[in-house]
């Protein structure tokens, strides 16, 4: 019971970043039904910038939480140009070109981005100084650190303004309204390139904090931390159903919680002499052989995207609603 | 005055010539109909007024070249259209749909023109917190008039907007548009319903194989033996 509780507690910490991520991949394919794949490599340059500019301000003796928070502002307008210019310059010539162009030039994009933080920040792993206080809480047989409870407020706080923004701002409705008729949104006075890029900018945007949060709970950070997280983050879209945002929310929390029960129970479901069924001389006296460790936890992430592909495509929250010519 | 002017508009999709050098005028407060077959060019003569395809030619509208006007810069001019198959939003409410229409306007009357929406069409006021996708097609219909006219339109543009609706709907949706140009806004109509069009319309201009083959007085138009037969489907004489 204890393993469960925790686990759904690291869960849906870790689920609550996904779902800020999954917001960028569902909202740039809600508009331009591109698959940004780019977008992992934006959470991982948040990362390396906050990464860059923390240590320095904790040397300079700003308090730590202080210091995270300037390093997440110096972190989002960084991403948020990086996410401006990768629409600019990569994928608004090719808007009237067939869908596998952009397709095939955001995994260009993703690996000059992150070719480019490599030859910045080097190959190795920046680590994240040991500044902040570990305050832990209990309850429920779970304790959940300063750390996680901030996350997962950041997070609700995020998820919670851009959900006002696309369903109660002028902004938020032209991008709902480019999403579903870019021409006729035209015609109603919509500039839909800057839309677009909005959409580029916003989910860079949140990209970045994500990449400062991810990046602290783990304490390191590394130019190849983009691609996998970006990954899950699009298996969450694609389980919420991508293009839906509320969808995109759900989906990252749930893959946050299978990934956490996972990797807290595959190592008791694959050991072979719970079974009855290991080698007897391993089995003796109470011992194990378990098949997987908590280490393949970064499987889970694709069991469920396959799941949802194969079972439902349009993932769980996918477009159902009434639509006449 | 002349409202809007277009002349040698030109339309090419790859090798089609789709409008071939038409001339067209359209005077303030006037109501002017664009009839023809189908593939005649009329969507395609609208679609280059509004910018929405590559044009060529001269087109000016309240005495300003709008030949190289992006699309969505014409709402805040007070040129707006309505376009062919409706171009309702279908996710978005009715009451998003219509205030999509009111997008490029800034000032304070915006509640106020929704109100008048919803007196002139009960069944969206009824409908307002509904997807715009659970329409039926006549309610689109009057959806996509009543966005449009969010936009104080000075010039509207309507592309056949009886397509697809049941003769009470269609008779209904006429009046809608004779009304309309009775408020003093200026009115392209295209349609394929050509004796309705005619009836209500000051001028019209009959549209074949993506040139102009006749123009003049609605009335005019309506007696010619040409037009009684092509598009009145009456025999000729
Ligand atoms: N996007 C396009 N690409 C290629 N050809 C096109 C395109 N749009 C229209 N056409 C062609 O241009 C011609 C004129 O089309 P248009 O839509 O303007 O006709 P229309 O008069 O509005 O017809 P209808 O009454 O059927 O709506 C047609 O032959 C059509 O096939
Ligand atoms: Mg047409």
């Amino acid at each position: 019971m204890d393993t469960f509780v925790q686990q759904l507690v690291n869960g849906v910490t870790l689920g609550a970043v996904y779902a800020v991520v999954a917001l960028g991949y569902t909202m740039v394919y809600g508009i331009i039904q591109l698959i940004n794949f780019a977008h992992g490599e934006v959470v991982m340059i948040g990362a390396m910038v906050a990464f860059t500019v923390i240590p320095i301000l904790a040397a300079a003796g700003l308090p730590p939480v202080v210091a995270v928070a300037l390093g997440a502002a110096c972190a989002v307008p960084v991403c948020m140009a990086v996410g401006y210019a990768m629409e600019r310059l990569a994928y608004r010539p090719l808007r009237r070109a067939p869908r596998l162009a952009p397709l095939i030039t955001a995994i260009g994009v993703s690996i000059v981005l992150q070719h480019l933080a490599m030859m910045i920040w080097s190959r190795n792993v920046l680590a994240f100084p040991q500044i902040i206080p570990l305050v832990t809480f209990s309850f429920a047989g779970a304790t959940m650190t300063g750390v996680q409870i901030a996350i997962v407020a950041i997070c609700a706080a995020m998820m919670a303004g851009l959900a006002w923004l696309v369903y109660r701002t002028r902004l938020g409705r032209a991008m709902r309204a480019t999403a579903q008729n870019p021409q006729v949104a035209a015609l109603m006075g919509v500039d839909i390139d800057r839309v677009i890029a909005a959409t580029f900018v916003i989910g860079a945007a949140m990209a970045a904090v994500a990449g400062v949060m991810f990046g602290t709970y783990y304490g390191v950070a590394q130019y190849t931390m983009g691609s996998i997280l970006g990954l899950k983050a699009f298996s969450a879209a694609v389980l919420g159903g991508i293009g839906n945002v509320p969808g995109a929310m759900l989906g990252g929390i749930l893959l946050g919680v299978v990934e956490a029960l996972g990797a807290g129970y595959i190592g008791d479901l694959t050991d072979l002499c719970r079974w009855g069924i290991g080698p007897a001389e391993r089995c003796a006296d109470g011992g194990h052989f378990v098949l997987f460790g908590s280490n393949y936890q970064d499987v889970f992430a694709f069991v469920v995207l396959i799941l949802v592909l194969v079972f439902r495509p349009s993932g769980l929250l996918g477009e159902r609603v009434g639509e006449r010519a | 005055m002349t409202l809007l002017e277009a002349r040698a508009l030109e339309v090419h999709y790859g090798g089609i010539r789709a409008v071939r050098g038409i001339d067209l005028d359209v005077g303030e407060g006037e109501l002017v109909c664009l009839i023809g077959a189908n593939g005649a060019g009329k969507s395609s003569t609208l679609r280059a007024i509004c910018g929405l395809v590559a044009r060529s030619g001269r087109i000016r509208y309240a005495g300003e070249d709008i030949g190289a006007t992006p699309a969505f810069e014409l709402p805040r001019k007070g040129l707006v259209m309505v376009p062919e198959g409706r171009g309702i939003f279908p996710r978005l409410t009715v009451e998003e749909n219509l205030a999509m229409g009111a997008y490029a306007r800034t000032d304070p009357g915006i509640a106020d023109d929704l109100e008048r929406q919803y007196a002139m069409f009960p069944r969206l006021a009824e409908r307002r917190r509904q997807t715009a996708g659970t329409l039926s097609g006549g309610e689109q219909q009057m959806l996509a008039i009543a966005r449009a006219l969010m936009a104080r339109p000075r010039l509207l543009l309507l592309d056949e907007p009886s397509m697809g609706l049941a003769p009470m709907l269609v008779a209904k949706i006429f009046d809608i548009v004779r009304e309309i140009a009775r408020q003093g806004v200026t009115i392209l109509l295209v349609e394929q319903n050509a004796r309705l069009a005619l009836e209500i319309a000051h001028r019209g201009y009959v549209m074949e194989s993506g040139a102009i083959a006749l123009s003049g007085e609605a009335r005019a138009l309506l007696a010619d033996p040409r037009v009684r037969e092509a598009y009145l489907g009456e025999g000729a004489g």
